[in-house]
């Protein structure tokens, strides 16, 4: 990365979050011990610092949880959607207000850049409060029925690329539609779910409305397999995701489930090339790659390839990657040693299946997980770095010469969440975004996230959507 | 079909119906070579359908995938118009498909003919929505920025359609008519007691314009049939109407291996009741689609 221009170094204070040594579960309104003491350790990625101990949650404290949330739903869903509006705008304003405590926090547990977490993890996470807080007085124009009811204690289960928001996807449309929630934030990432416990309590949220359960895959499944939870909602892999659809099979409870994906990005030969750049660089290294929508597939235009590609490696070779808490940070830190050695593993897979591998010139911190940005070429479809999610900063490039091509070759994955179109002609894109198979369809853009907008996928990307009116089905029995 | 004989024709013998399978426009018999014995509601032989077999299951998906493409392209006013046709030629046997229902469900002449009023009716009524549902579920997303932002629904795909157990043909057509108005194209396993108006049926969808693999009719053991459809790869969603909380539990576990949409069995007390839009909207995707509005480029940020 050396140039002719370096950065002085930019950190943002960390000083402003103030994280306690250990933190407990968050069950009816309390921060409490789990009922078998178990605790385990969070660490910031970037440097292996050990942030907090976080009480552990068992089987006793998913059914202490989901208890306090049945007796809680009572009074919460008698609430006149007006009342439940005001709660959740004070959410949302009070997220507002803690914002930069709130990235600073993100980034240390998460490990990616401060630029993200301040410019589009926490924006995204009160608006999409604000979003829902205006549905609940409005659920009867919402197009299912005139008196959609809550469906009861909705379980959680989400992941730790985007912590806080998927916390906000998950609690903001249950709570509008006045549905009660037991959260399981991810193992790695527990941090931001207990400061947004705080938050209710400044908000003045009825106790046991909303209860936080840090813990492992263990927690998640009691939680899933509760009897007397009523609406199950998970974000992360597909084969997790496979078997909550089996553990929930034969009962009443109600799921929606967002997978992994594995998305296709097609850059045409009149695509506005320096556009198209960005894009694909937003598209797959933004959040290192850590996102079930990353446009991981590169498709290219033959006659374009060697143009795009000297411009993408150009690009490439000017990403910062480093320290998260410096602003001018691009590429943080992997979230976890667990998730840094998969991503090796995978990437030696595709170098030995023949695929071919550049990275810029790159220096890696010597604490922390880190994992430069990469990208193959000679890629067929055959190749493992071609099918599966590798869920990390690693492209994948294949071309195509005709549309058709272009789309079948963009829909020949298990997968079907995202995907992109590059071109400047707009009868291309309609035409090809109505072929793809994909619930989201980025053209001349990528990455782009909206409360309003409904976000989900198609095939084993999981079912449901979230966001928009579309995101409140999942919450009403309807 | 019957034995029975007009009265005028006292010494006529009449012609029995062969009934078949309904596979990709064409009207196999089951590859197994097995058939099974349907008898009225008291018990005297009708006619023997199709035992589908597990090869017939699978035949009856590459059918229903290969004409999902052009069927979920078709323009939502051509669908419209396919199905209103299939209603037409439902009237124009509509005595026919009495006196089945009469016979399968053990049910008087009139009733009989009020079941299949109805399932005319309901076929009408799905016929209408093929060009309104996108305008109810889908819509512009006003987001933050400078993107346009449209999200529309989209079929699932191949949806393998147990029909009810009970209702021969208005149950049957209130759970096929929706699959295949938003796009989908369907297997569907019939009543396994009483088949036969469902395989009939399969005659005047051949004549319908509705194309072949659209629907795909198979008779014989619902679980036999159904277990092979659950588990099937390239199947995307499964109605259990059709299937007890055993079965149904057994086969949601089945579909749970590569995540297919699963309508989970509903009471339904009466089929004729108004349906709503529930059975469409469960076998339907939403695609968002984002598009910037801003100049592009002018800011080097606005791709």
């Amino acid at each position: 990365m050396a140039s002719a221009f370096d950065y002085a170094p930019a950190p943002e204070s960390r000083a402003i979050v103030d994280i306690a040594p250990s933190y407990g579960l968050f069950i009816d309104g309390e921060f409490t011990e789990a009922a078998d003491g178990k605790v385990f350790k969070t660490v910031s990625p970037a440097s292996e610092e050990v942030l907090s101990e976080i009480a552990q949650a068992g089987e006793a404290d998913v059914d202490r949880a989901v208890k306090a949330a049945r007796k809680a739903f009572e009074k919460w869903s008698a609430l006149p959607g007006t009342e439940r509006a005001k709660y959740l705008f004070r959410i949302a304003r009070i997220i507002q207000e803690r914002s930069r405590e709130l990235a600073v926090l993100e980034t240390l547990d998460n490990g990616k850049p401060i630029k993200e977490t301040r410019d589009a993890d926490l924006p995204l996470v009160a608006a999409h409060f604000f979003y829902y807080a205006g549905w609940a007085d409005k659920l009867g124009h919402a197009g299912f029925g005139t008196n959609p009811r809550p469906l009861g204690v909705a379980g959680q289960v989400i992941p730790w690329n985007f912590p806080l928001l998927m916390l906000a996807w998950k609690i903001a449309p249950a709570l509008a539609t006045g549905n009660t929630v037991v959260l399981k934030p991810a193992e790695t990432t527990p941090l931001s779910a207990l400061f947004f416990a705080d938050i209710c309590r400044q908000a003045g949220l009825p106790k046991g409305v909303v209860n936080i359960l840090p813990g492992y895959g263990d927690t998640g499944a009691a939680l899933v397999a509760h009897p007397d939870v009523n609406k199950v909602a998970f974000t992360g892999s597909t084969a997790v995701g496979k078997q909550i659809a089996k553990t929930v099979a034969g009962t009443r409870k109600k799921l929606t489930l967002e997978l992994g994906g594995k998305g296709a990005n097609i850059v045409f030969d009149d695509a506005p090339i320096d556009q198209a750049v960005e894009g694909i660089v937003n598209g797959i290294f933004f959040n290192q790659g850590q996102v079930c929508c990353a446009g991981s597939r590169l498709l290219v235009q033959e006659s374009i390839q060697d143009e795009l590609l000297d411009s993408l490696k150009r690009r490439l070779s000017t990403l910062r990657l480093g320290d998260p808490l410096d602003k001018n940070t691009d590429i943080g830190a992997i979230n976890s040693e667990e998730q840094l050695t998969r991503i090796t593993s995978l990437v030696e897979r595709g170098e030995s299946e023949g695929a071919e591998r550049w990275s810029p010139a790159c220096e890696l911190p010597s604490a922390g997980y880190w994992f430069a940005p990469t990208l193959f070429t000679n890629v067929t479809q055959a190749h493992t770095i071609a099918r599966d999610e590798i869920f990390g900063p690693v492209l994948s490039v294949l071309t195509f010469r005709t549309p058709d091509e272009a789309v079948a070759k963009a829909n020949n994955t298990q997968y079907g969440l995202s995907a992109g179109i590059w071109t400047e002609k707009g009868s291309r894109i309609l035409a090809v975004a109505n072929k793809l198979r994909a619930g989201v369809v980025w053209s001349n853009t990528f990455n782009k996230f909206d409360p309003t907008s409904p976000f989900g996928g198609y095939k084993e990307s999981g079912f449901g959507r979230e966001g928009g009116r579309h995101g409140l089905e999942a919450y009403l029995d309807v | 079909m019957s034995d029975k004989t007009d009265k005028t024709e006292q010494n006529r013998l009449s012609v029995f119906k062969t009934y078949k399978l309904y596979v990709g426009g064409k009207f196999p018999r089951s590859e197994s070579g097995r058939v099974y014995e349907v008898t009225d509601s008291k018990e005297k032989w009708l006619a023997n359908a199709p035992l589908s077999s597990r090869k017939d299951a699978r035949d009856a998906v590459v059918a229903a995938r290969k004409a999902f493409g052009a069927w979920s392209g078709a323009t939502a006013y051509n669908r419209g118009q396919v199905l209103y046709r299939v209603a037409e030629m439902l009237e124009g046997r509509r005595s026919q498909f009495v006196h089945e229902v009469a016979d399968a469900e053990g049910l008087s002449k009139s009733k009989a003919a009020a079941q299949v009023d109805a399932t005319i009716d309901r076929w009408v009524w799905y016929a209408g929505w093929t060009d309104k549902i996108a305008q109810l579920v889908g819509g512009g997303n006003p987001v933050a920025g400078p993107y346009f932002n449209l999200s529309s629904p989209e079929p699932t795909g191949v949806v393998a359609v147990l029909a009810p157990q009970e209702s021969s043909f208005l149950g049957l057509v209130s759970v096929l008519a929706p699959v295949i108005a938003t796009g989908n194209t369907a297997v569907v396993i019939t009543s396994e007691k009483d088949p036969l108006p469902a395989l009939s049926l399969g005659e005047v969808l051949a004549t319908s314009d509705v194309p072949g693999g659209v629907v795909n009719i198979l008779s014989g053991r619902t679980a036999e049939i159904a277990a092979p459809l659950a588990a099937h790869q390239d199947v995307n969603a499964i109605d259990l109407a059709g299937a007890d909380d055993v079965l149904a539990k057994e086969l949601e576990i089945a579909a749970a291996d590569n995540l297919k949409r699963v309508l989970r069995p509903q009471p339904v007390d009466d089929w004729s009741a108004m349906p709503g839009i529930d059975r469409m909207t469960a076998f339907l995707e939403t695609k968002t689609v984002w598009h910037p509005t801003g100049s592009l480029g002018a800011s080097g940020s606005a791709y």
